[in-house]
């Protein structure tokens, strides 16, 4: 029977533009060649897989550069459902970044804790590879693929340190709610497809579109949707997963999480707002309003009340996702659109940057102090003032500080919330700002550990930092000041014509 | 306009040379603490020859016009362009912010504060200088904005780590106080650029640049020219600091080490008043008429408030802080009255606060280190044990309290004058009320100035230090006896210029005035005249 059906359908091998997807297929390659390399090669040899990591991230951004530098500017394919515009190439580039870095990151830390080095990267790589397809998705389904594609080895590297109970608790929660809101998540997806008749965003986003005629199912199918993603970002309330997972998890896979896997949440709503529900924005609007507000405010609230920096760095991270959020509550709202779209994105390269960079001084100072609690960060500056500036420019820029990247980022949300103009965009504004004060308490309160108070007893000795530490804090060093002083350098990105320009409006 | 438009590179060679500097420090090991405060030294005598050159460069016939004016691209999309320039208003505290720094950077050749670290603290120095400097010279609200928090960080860390025992307070209220201040500035910023691009005429592009705005500002509703003074208000009044805002003021100055009160009294203060004349005022004249008795009568509160609560300090450090909050309470009554006379005389007090209070917190370090303490109380007939620094302290408490002949007259009365006849349309009863009770402020003033003066100064010193008289002290455990040296070389050094510039501008108040009037007149023209 089922071959008969096959047969009456014409059936077309797709044009594949084999330039366009030449970053998966490096990515691709690279992990059957860790995965090879890793059987072969002896137990004292295993750092050999996580410079091949390394390598491959970066041998992922060469067709990145190319692609870049090329004539067309989108190239399409699959009818629409996987497009490679400057966009997706910004994020994808954004992606294999961050990962390089977390490589850096991760390579002493696995290396000395004997975990499972080839395992560990080759997972590392697959998240990656979801990423840098989410970033081209214009489909549910390709959406829904890339979305576990990243996630499933997520859960896995949260979980890798096996003998410790709480690195166990981190996966096992990551997991169960991370599950629980794709189910939500594909339940909205199967409304929309069911009402829309189509899986393909921009069709979705036409048909969605007959003004004043809109159904109780389409506005449940966006809501879920919305709250799937929600949770990937860790949007509050549905954030509870977060901060655990955070503590738990070994910390380059923290960092990993916190700025990757939530930037990829992040692209996946915007394509999903941008292109699926344009014109919907009754239905997202005010819901990711309410979510950006008190995202921001009690990520901050519980921020404060925190002893140890990496659930702190959490809480930080939820509320930073809150302020990316934010021009996404206006994103609807005629002229804001464009600046609300490039607010997201330069947010979230800003963003990359700091929370990395912040988390490599973390971990290179943990090295020596082996406590993750905010006091042993005590008389950093006096031992190690190398590391206590760089903590400092990090957390400054966290904070929003000028001239340092977080400020451009901030500016950004702001810029694209008061261009919309309205009362809620007002009131969304002056939350922003009360938060941003409130948000260096917390920062603020880590540099008086690091400026002004002595050192806990024996914790002088300087800090050996790792060679490849040292590269992940000058990435990222030179990545924040650039931003912040330069902004010109990355405002350029995330131009509205680029995401929507590839559907013809 | 070409020859505006010359020499360009001064004003960035003058902010941004400071940077240079710490650059180079930073490659100076932490241990060669006299090389480290070598090279802070010369460069702020190096940034400081530049801003001499372009003292000798600046068109005085011209103060009303923007100089050395320079505009490169910065941010294109966002329309925020690197723009700076100078005209009268800005020149005398741009360049009082380089002698500021030199003098203070003298001062600590053989003063740093504990826990030491020369290196660190003069590289925070030389960041807050380019901060100074560049938000006196900046004519972008954005680029504005970032020199205006560029101090921040820097003076956050001089008090949080050099200050005194409650320095970890007093060093997170200033830094929360002040960003929240500015998170407001910046909503409000933004808000003007989105408004003003909405008025703007056919053909014009909007920017950040102030020229435009002051040029398009006025075209803005009423109402909405309110809420966004009120933004900026809030920005720059914590700042100032003007009543109620000030309460982070005490804290920061008496726990600062003495370097970082000089600089925040003398310079940052100022930050927040020229915002007013440079930025809100010019930009918002609607708006401005509105709040003006509004500022005026918080200005007047805060005469009186600062002047009682001088009265009740028992602490030399705290009551100069106080005195503060009082003298930045007649710049404020000044700028309120929107006249070109009340805004002369508003930037001269900056001036002239710069100098007397720093001078005073200069003193009032040297008296710490002596004495170890500050406590009027404790502190007495300095006159007669160390005579040269008593004196000083006189000369500043006279000057401080307005004296005529010295600068500090030159900054209330006109401001207490000005406020007799405010601007066409703002209300003439109230104003003359105000003037009425910062005139009484004035009493206040000598009173307290005076009883500090002699509480201190005269009588005879207290047995507790008064070994110092022979040199030892009659414990033989170090007691405070041993430190009761009068003024060093250095302070000699650091301070004359304070004392000449304050007798020069008291006697010739005009060299300023001249400076600055065409600039006002500029800035008021919204007002007619």
């Amino acid at each position: 029977m089922s071959s008969s059906i096959l047969a009456r359908v014409p059936w077309q091998s797709p044009a594949i533009d084999y330039h366009a997807i030449a970053p998966e297929i490096v990515l691709a390659g690279g992990i059957c060649l860790i995965i090879l390399v890793d059987l072969f090669i002896s137990e004292s040899r295993k750092w050999i897989t996580a410079s091949l990591a390394g390598f491959v991230m970066l041998g992922a951004l060469l067709p990145i550069l190319t692609l870049a530098v090329s004539d067309s500017d989108v190239r399409t394919m699959f009818d629409g459902r996987y497009v490679v515009d400057e966009f997706a190439l910004t994020l994808k580039a954004l992606f294999l970044v961050a990962g390089y870095v977390v490589v850096l990151l991760s390579q002493n830390h696995v290396e000395e804790g004997d975990y499972y080095q080839g395992e560990y990267y080759t997972l590392l790589l697959t998240s990656v590879t979801g990423m840098v397809m989410m970033a081209s998705s214009r489909d549910l389904v390709s959406i829904f693929v890339a979305l576990e594609f990243l996630s499933i080895p997520a859960y896995m590297l949260a979980a890798w340190r096996k003998r410790d109970r709480k690195s166990n608790e981190a996966g096992v929660k990551y997991y169960l709610l991370g599950v629980f809101a794709s189910a939500v998540m594909l339940y909205g997806m199967s409304l929309l497809y069911g009402v829309t008749g189509s899986t393909l965003l921009s069709e979705i986003g036409s048909r969605l579109t007959v003004e004043g005629q809109f159904g109780g199912v389409e506005a449940l199918g966006i809501t879920f949707v919305v709250i799937g993603f929600a949770f990937k970002v860790s949007a509050v309330p549905f954030h509870s997963w977060a901060p655990d997972t955070y503590e738990g998890a070994p910390i380059p896979v923290t960092a990993f999480l916190s700025v990757a896997s939530k930037a990829a949440g992040f692209v996946a709503l915007v394509t999903l707002v941008y292109v699926g529900f344009p014109r919907a924005q009754d239905v997202w609007q005010p819901f990711i309003w309410v979510l950006a507000a008190i995202t921001m405010t009690f990520g901050n609230l519980l921020a404060l009340r925190q002893s140890n920096i990496v659930r702190l760095l959490a809480y930080s991270s939820i509320s930073q996702g809150g302020f990316i959020l934010m021009p996404l509550a206006v994103a609807g709202t005629g002229d804001a659109a464009g600046p609300a779209l490039q607010a997201v994105v330069v947010y979230l390269l800003v963003y990359a940057a700091m929370n990395l960079g912040m988390f490599a001084v973390v971990i290179t100072v943990s090295r020596t102090t082996r406590s993750g609690e905010i006091s042993s960060l005590g008389g950093l500056f006096s031992y190690a003032p190398a590391l206590g500036v760089l903590m400092t420019i990090f957390l400054a820029s966290l904070a929003g500080i000028p001239p340092l990247g977080g400020w451009i980022a901030k500016f950004g949300a702001f810029r694209a919330v008061l261009e919309a103009g309205s009362g809620w965009a007002y009131a969304i504004a002056v939350i922003g700002a009360v938060n941003s004060v409130v948000a260096f308490g917390y920062y603020g309160n880590i540099m008086r550990e690091v400026w002004m108070k002595p050192a806990p007893h024996g914790e002088t000795t300087t800090v050996r930092t790792p060679s490849s530490l040292v590269a992940a804090l000058s990435i990222t060093v030179v990545g924040t000041l650039l931003f912040g002083i330069l902004p010109g350098t990355i405002m350029r990105f995330g131009d509205l014509v680029d995401l929507t320009g590839a559907f013809g409006g | 306009m070409d020859v505006l438009r010359d020499q360009n590179w001064v004003l960035s060679a003058g902010t941004f040379l400071p940077l240079v500097g710490v650059l180079v420090m930073l490659f100076i090991p932490k241990a060669e603490e006299e090389l480290s405060k070598l090279v802070a030294l010369l460069t702020a005598v190096a940034t400081l020859g530049v801003g001499v050159y372009t003292l000798t460069q600046f068109d005085f016939d011209q103060a009303d016009k923007l100089q050395f004016f320079a505009d490169a691209e910065w941010i294109k999309v966002i329309s925020s362009n690197y723009t700076i320039g100078l005209d009268g208003m800005s020149l005398p505290l741009y360049f009082l912010s380089m002698v500021v720094t030199v003098l203070v950077m003298i001062y600590s050749w053989n003063h740093i504060p504990s826990p030491g670290n020369p290196k660190a603290f003069l590289i925070l120095m030389l960041i807050l200088q380019t901060g100074m400097a560049g938000t006196f010279v900046s004519q972008d609200l954005i680029l504005f904005f970032v020199f205006f928090e560029v101090v921040l960080l820097p003076m956050y860390f001089m008090i949080g780590v050099w200050g005194g025992e409650q320095r970890q307070y007093a060093s997170l209220k200033f830094f929360l106080y002040t960003m929240f201040g500015s998170a407001l500035m910046l909503v409000a910023f933004i808000a003007l650029f989105f408004k003003v691009r909405g008025a703007l005429p056919e053909g014009v592009e909007a920017s950040f640049s102030i020229p435009q705005l002051v040029e398009y500002g006025g075209l803005l509703g009423r109402s909405a020219q309110i809420w966004i003074f009120g933004g900026m208000f809030v920005g720059f009044a914590v700042k100032v600091p003007m009543f109620p805002f000030h309460t982070w003021l005490p804290d920061a100055h008496t726990q600062a080490p003495t370097q970082g009160s000089v600089i925040l009294a003398a310079i940052l203060l100022k930050l927040g008043t020229y915002g007013f004349v440079r930025i809100a005022i010019p930009v918002l004249p609607e708006a401005a008429k509105e709040w003006a008795p509004w500022i005026g009568l918080l200005a007047v509160i805060g005469i009186i408030y600062g002047a009682l609560g001088c009265l009740a300090q028992t602490d030399m450090k705290r009551l100069i802080a106080f005195s503060s909050v009082a003298h930045m309470g007649f710049v404020m009554l000044g700028i309120s009255t929107l006249t070109p006379m009340g805004f002369n005389a508003a930037i001269f007090g900056m001036v002239a606060h710069g100098l007397i209070t720093g001078m005073l917190f200069f003193i009032a370090g040297s008296v710490k280190e002596r004495y170890h303490t500050l406590e009027i109380a404790r502190l007495s007939g300095m006159l007669k044990q160390i005579p040269k620094l008593g004196w000083i302290l006189g000369f500043c408490a006279m000057a401080s309290l307005g004296l005529p002949g010295l600068a500090g007259f030159w900054g209330e009365f006109p401001a207490i004058l000005s406020a007799y006849s405010p601007a066409v349309g703002l209300p003439e009863e109230t104003f003359r009320t105000f003037m009425v009770i910062a005139a009484l402020g004035t009493v206040f003033a000598a009173a307290y100035l005076l009883w500090l003066f002699q509480r201190t100064a005269f009588g005879e010193p207290k047995p507790e230090f008064a070994g110092g008289d022979h040199g030892h002290g009659a414990h033989g455990d170090d007691g405070h006896g041993d430190d009761l040296h009068d003024v060093n070389i250095f302070e000699w050094i650091a301070w004359t210029p304070f004392l000449i510039a304050i007798v020069v501008f008291g006697v010739y108040p005009q060299l300023m005035f001249k400076v600055i009037d065409p600039a006002v007149q500029v800035a008021l023209r919204a007002f007619g005249g």
